[in-house]
């Protein structure tokens, strides 16, 4: 078995079904904070996926879009955290 | 809003989204990348800056200000557009010198053009933020 097909036979199915569960719990989490906390899986387990990706391929320049990704989710967490923070309620 | 964890991990990441979006510039003419891209990266790093620090430390972090930060970028564009004009050949044609620099290669118009649109995309999206910050913040202080 080469990498690549462990890549798509074993790692990228694993991650599917990861992002699946992360999607149920950002539809039915019963606050907000799940949701934040699922969107927030979801952009990881997307990055894992880009960088399965890259490898599968073989396109290094994938690997930057998993980097951007990487930056910007921070920001996105961090901007709803501020927001939950000052509006507890909801 | 003052978080001790977050103002530390903004000082890491900070310069680092700002490598990256120089990065995404320089290279944008032969791979994925450009001004635009690079653009909106930048911008993210001063947004979250905004969010660590306050939208006031934001805008002086940024000195010369939002707007004139498009003003300068479409200035830069412009004028990479109007040098071909002087060897006759259409407006935005792209020109290449045989002048090598380290990094950056052969000194050419393109990449001021994206450096213009890189300024224009910068000032455009720090103006919307903040200016949405700022009526946010407005906003509770009338509750």
């Amino acid at each position: 078995m080469t990498l690549t097909d462990l890549a798509l036979y074993i790692i990228l199915p694993i991650l599917s079904v990861a992002l699946i569960l992360a999607v149920s719990r950002l539809i039915r989490g019963p606050k907000m904070p799940d949701r934040v906390v699922a969107l927030d899986l979801m952009v990881t387990l997307g990055m894992g996926l880009i960088a399965v990706y890259a490898i599968a391929t073989d396109q290094a320049v994938f690997l930057d879009v998993a980097t951007v990704l990487a930056l910007i989710s921070f920001l996105g967490t961090t901007a709803f955290a501020y927001y939950l923070q000052r509006r507890p309620e909801a | 809003m003052t978080s001790l964890i977050l103002s530390a991990a903004t000082r890491l990441i900070l310069p680092l989204m700002m490598l990256f979006s120089v990065f995404l510039l320089l290279r944008g003419h032969n791979d994925p990348g450009g001004g635009f891209v690079g653009g909106l990266v930048a911008a993210a790093a001063f947004a979250l800056y905004a969010i660590a620090y306050g939208v006031d430390r934001a805008r002086e972090a940024i000195r010369i200000g939002t707007i004139p930060l498009i003003g300068i970028g479409l200035l830069l564009a412009f004028l990479s557009g109007m040098v071909p004009l002087f060897g006759n050949r259409p407006f935005l044609t792209a020109v290449w010198t045989n002048l090598s620099l380290p990094i950056i290669g052969r000194v050419n118009t393109v990449l001021v053009f994206d450096t213009g649109v890189y300024l224009v995309v910068v000032g455009v999206t720090l103006t919307v933020i903040f200016a949405m910050a700022e009526a946010d913040i407005e906003e509770d202080e009338e509750d």
